[in-house]
């Protein structure tokens, strides 16, 4: 750790003139500060989240009409997959762990992350594990169209695409974990004197305790594909009844690992949310105590409740009967944050700056997303509605309106930081509305085609469900194009941006804005501050 | 630091919220958006403990967002509101967990309700398994009036109109060569398996969902109450064509669902052979060729040669040249040698009547041989011991 910050200690405010000795790409292979890393991991992850949301295109062009149109079904379903693989472990965790490596050092007052080169590999396995994703369609048979969630026995079906998503998996997974570990040891050995574990950013807090979810959750994933691979090229019948396997075991496993993920995005989605909303109300975060417990209950619960995803497979009344109750459970913690948020607005002095509205579209949508969760925990109303658009609009309503908005929420916030320019207000505030105008033009309608009965992963309807589908591909390209105007904003903050002023946001008062300059320099508490 | 454009906006994007969001409910009430209408009372339960969390889920809903768009409006610093430091309430915090909790207890009682309804599969009236297989339904009526009816139903939509070149019919994709026939006020169930990979049988108008999982039996239940036709499709991703393996089930009441029985029945023992029947020469021959093509071929070939000496030729053979009955009760009995069983098994069990009579008829009239016999399933019958 040490010889890290000494090759460096100049002590000096400057920025572009100490990138560890390389210049060029090198400087961006080789890196071993927390600050570049973070950048890579958020630049890696807008591009994915490019990639995939191509692929969301294609599926909503495939939608617009009935019938067979572009795309043979076969290539609908390699879509479908991809889509769900690459924007949940391309886009979302990684975009998250970009704003960890960024933040968490500074908000606690640390020079570096633990493991500097671990952070490195971390992010340079991703890359990697996106492009087997990407080869993985010019392979014959193509990539898998089995959907994201893998189901067994469908798997041992597919081509050698599948073995390459499983490797990519793996490599995911392996990032995920080295980097939750490095999270996890930077955040209990790095915090700056005086900074106890309560008076930490609730941001610090929701990730660490994602990274002990991401480290439970991780291996169990690696294990139910790792078995699907030996049942594919080994004999292997974990999954097959022929060989005293059972196909329903695959997904006990996979979610397992499936719902504590869902909560791996949510949690430092939560965590964003809670450093800008006490920004803009000018206020501190009403009930932070009750927040970190809720985290802290939402994480336990995650563990217990994985059967609800499967409701339709078979089980026992009984076996149903404790995944309803378990799930429902979860509406308690995620109400008291709910309020919480809330509540910090009560009485607050309110701006509504471009990172407050996505903020506010977080809490607007996202709660919508749980009150869909609570309906889908019901087991009898989740007999009509598993496995339609109903489950699609609701997980979107949680990924996108949930961690994307979160995620917009925190570039626009700490952007003036980073960079030390300002982003275009008004640009700002054009890319909220026409974000949140298309995201529920897409999704709020699918809502009505999953009660009316519509299948998800199905590349062609019958009629009735025609108009709902073509508002919601509507909605989807003009989600799409809005996006390329978010990197427009970005672009021109970073290039012509104004000059951010010191204290870009009056209300913000975690240490990267209290110890920190604008913008804050390569290194940054080489010498940690006393906060006794 | 809300400058004017940037309110504008704001404006601008509540006004286009309201245009989209009229819009939407208008065509919502024309269109298709909610449950299908229940077909059952376990359907009408379900539809109904939908509304009532949704009820709750609006209310809750309106009040929290109440609560936060009035401090939008009422405490924003653009009105001069002064932030007040307050940032804990106990009680307040208390009773935002108590209640709530107190809320899903009056959600969990009437779902857990349903629930326990819904998997009593005991005492049915009918039982139909349900096969998946990539990609259509196989079914069999296992149990109750019916039982012994089994067939596959595949999609019915031509490929024209799925490819675009020809107009898309009133059913598109979710119209089936063969309907599954149910009698209406009798409890069905329905057991699921599948043949290949897991699919998921759901049948909206009942609330019946349940996954066809390969290797394992599973089942539910319903009870239709009205007659008429109702669609839906496999709802679980199977591979390519999992878009397109629907699903029709049409209730009928009971004297129809006995008159389709009785006429399903016949079909089948039409489509049995019939031992009685005398047939003509050219008919028997033309069923024992299949039947020597699945049960002869492989030791006495398809030239009759055989492979000697262990496989003898049926082309000139003594046995097929001479007596009927000789030749008959070798293929009924087998062949025995001191007492013992020889390659040439018995096939008494393995082929009826009317099999026997076309093979032996078919061998006595190919090749060289030209008996001119016919034998009838008759004479088989008679030497059957």
């Amino acid at each position: 750790m040490s010889s890290v910050a000494d090759s460096h200690a100049h002590g000096h405010a400057g920025h572009g003139d100490h990138h560890g000795g390389y210049g060029g790409i090198m400087r961006w292979i080789t890196t071993t500060n927390h600050k570049d890393i973070g950048t890579l991991y958020l630049w890696f992850s807008f591009i994915m989240f490019m990639v995939g949301g191509v692929m969301a295109l294609a599926i909503r062009l495939e939608l617009f009409s009935p019938g067979i149109q572009y795309f043979n079904p076969d290539l609908f379903n390699q879509f479908t997959t991809m889509h769900g693989l690459i924007m949940v472990f391309g886009a979302i965790m990684p975009a998250f762990v970009g704003f960890a490596n960024w933040q968490i050092p500074m908000m606690i007052g640390a020079p570096d992350m633990a493991f500097a080169r671990l952070n490195n590999w971390s992010f340079w396995l991703l890359p990697f594990a996106g492009l087997l994703l990407i080869i993985s369609f010019f392979t014959p048979g193509g990539a898998p169209g089995v959907g994201w969630t893998l189901y067994a026995p469908l798997t041992v079906q597919m081509g050698v695409g599948m073995d390459l998503t499983i490797f990519a998996v793996h490599l995911l997974g392996m990032s995920s974990i080295l980097g939750s570990i490095n999270i996890i040891t930077t955040i209990l050995n790095l915090r700056a004197p005086g900074m106890t574990l309560m008076r930490m950013p609730l941001f610090v807090w929701t990730w660490l305790i994602t990274a002990y979810l991401l480290v439970a959750a991780m291996p169990v994933l690696a294990g139910a594909v790792t078995m699907t691979l030996t049942d594919r090229h080994f004999g292997t019948t974990f999954f097959n009844a022929a060989g005293g396997g059972d196909p329903v075991l695959y997904q006990h496993i996979f979610w397992f690992f499936g719902h504590p993920e869902v909560y791996i995005i949510a949690l430092p989605a939560f965590g964003v949310v809670s450093q800008v909303i006490p920004a803009f109300s000018r206020k501190p975060l009403f009930g932070y105590a009750s927040m970190v417990y809720a985290t802290s209950a939402i994480a336990i619960l995650s563990f217990i409740v994985w059967a609800h995803h499967m409701y339709t497979v078979g089980m026992p009344v009984t076996g149903q009967l404790f995944f309803m109750y378990a799930t429902t459970l979860i509406a308690v913690p995620t109400g008291v944050k709910v309020f919480n948020w809330v509540a910090t607005m009560w009485k607050g002095s309110l701006t509504f700056e471009t990172p407050m509205l996505f903020a506010i579209g977080f809490l607007f949508l996202f709660t919508m997303g749980g009150f869909t969760g609570l309906v889908l925990s019901l087991v009898p109303i989740d007999i009509q509605l598993h496995d339609t658009y109903y489950v699609v609009a609701h997980f979107h309503y949680v990924m996108v309106a949930g961690a994307l908005f979160s995620a917009f929420a925190g570039v626009y916030f700490w952007l003036p930081k980073w960079t030390g320019r300002m982003y275009d207000e008004t640009l700002g505030k054009w890319h909220f509305w026409l974000t949140m105008i298309f995201f529920n033009m897409i999704f709020f309608v699918q809502h009505f085609l999953g009660l009316a009965g519509m299948p998800r992963r199905i590349p062609d309807y019958p009629l009735m469900f025609e108009t709902w589908n073509k508002i919601s591909s509507i909605g989807a390209f003009g989600f799409g194009l809005t996006q390329l105007f978010f990197l427009y904003i970005v672009l021109k903050a970073i290039r012509s941006g104004e000059k951010a002023p010191e204290r870009p946001w009056e209300g913000a008062d975690s240490l990267e804005w209290t110890h920190l300059p604008t913008p804050v320099p390569y290194h940054t508490f080489e010498v940690q501050p006393n906060l006794k | 630091m809300a400058s004017k454009p940037a309110r504008s906006g704001v404006v601008t994007g509540v006004a286009m919220i309201l245009i989209f969001g009229l819009t939407f409910s208008g065509l919502a009430s024309a269109l298709e958006w909610n449950l299908q209408p229940a077909g059952s009372k376990l359907a009408a339960d379900i539809h109904s403990l939908h509304e009532y969390v949704m009820l709750l889920c609006t209310v809750i809903f309106v009040g929290v967002f109440g609560f936060m768009f009035y401090a939008c409006w009422k405490h924003r610093k653009a009105a001069g509101h002064k932030a007040e430091q307050i940032h804990k309430n106990t009680m307040v915090e208390i009773a935002w967990t108590v209640i709530p909790a107190l809320i899903l207890i009056l959600i969990a009682w009437p779902s857990t309700r349903v629930v326990v309804a819904q998997k009593d599969t005991s005492n049915p009236d009918l039982t139909i398994k349900v096969t998946g297989h990539q990609w259509k339904w196989g079914y069999d009526y296992v149990k109750g009036e019916g039982e012994g009816i089994s067939f596959v139903s595949t999609l019915a939509t031509p490929r024209d109109q799925i490819e675009g070149n020809a107009p898309k019919g009133p059913n598109y994709l979710r119209e089936v060569d063969n309907e599954l026939i149910v009698p209406v006020g009798k409890k069905i169930r329905v057991l699921t398996t599948a043949a290949d990979v897991v699919h998921s049988w759901w049948m909206p108008a009942f609330g019946a969902k349940q996954d066809a999982i390969p290797g394992f039996i599973r089942d539910l239940w319903f009870k239709p109450e009205v007659t008429g036709t109702f669609r839906s499709q496999c709802v679980e991703l199977c591979g390519k064509e999992h878009g397109f393996m629907p699903i029709v089930v049409t209730v009928v009441s009971q004297q129809d669902y006995t008159k389709w029985v009785g006429e399903k029945m016949k079909a089948i023992a039409a489509a049995a052979d019939d031992p009685g029947k005398t047939f003509t020469i050219d008919e028997l021959r033309s069923r024992g060729e299949k039947v020597y093509a699945s049960a002869c071929v492989a030791c006495h070939q398809a030239t009759g040669k055989g492979l000697p000496p262990a496989f003898p030729p049926l082309d000139g053979s003594k046995v097929v040249l001479g007596p009927k009955d000789k030749q008959i009760d070798s293929v009924l009995n087998g062949i025995l040698k001191d007492g013992k069983p020889t390659q040439m098994l018995p096939f008494a069990k393995q082929l009826n009547d009317v099999e026997i009579a076309a093979v032996v008829t078919f061998t006595r009239n190919n090749w060289g041989n030209k008996t001119g016999e016919a034998v009838q399933p008759a004479e088989v019958k008679a030497l059957r011991k």
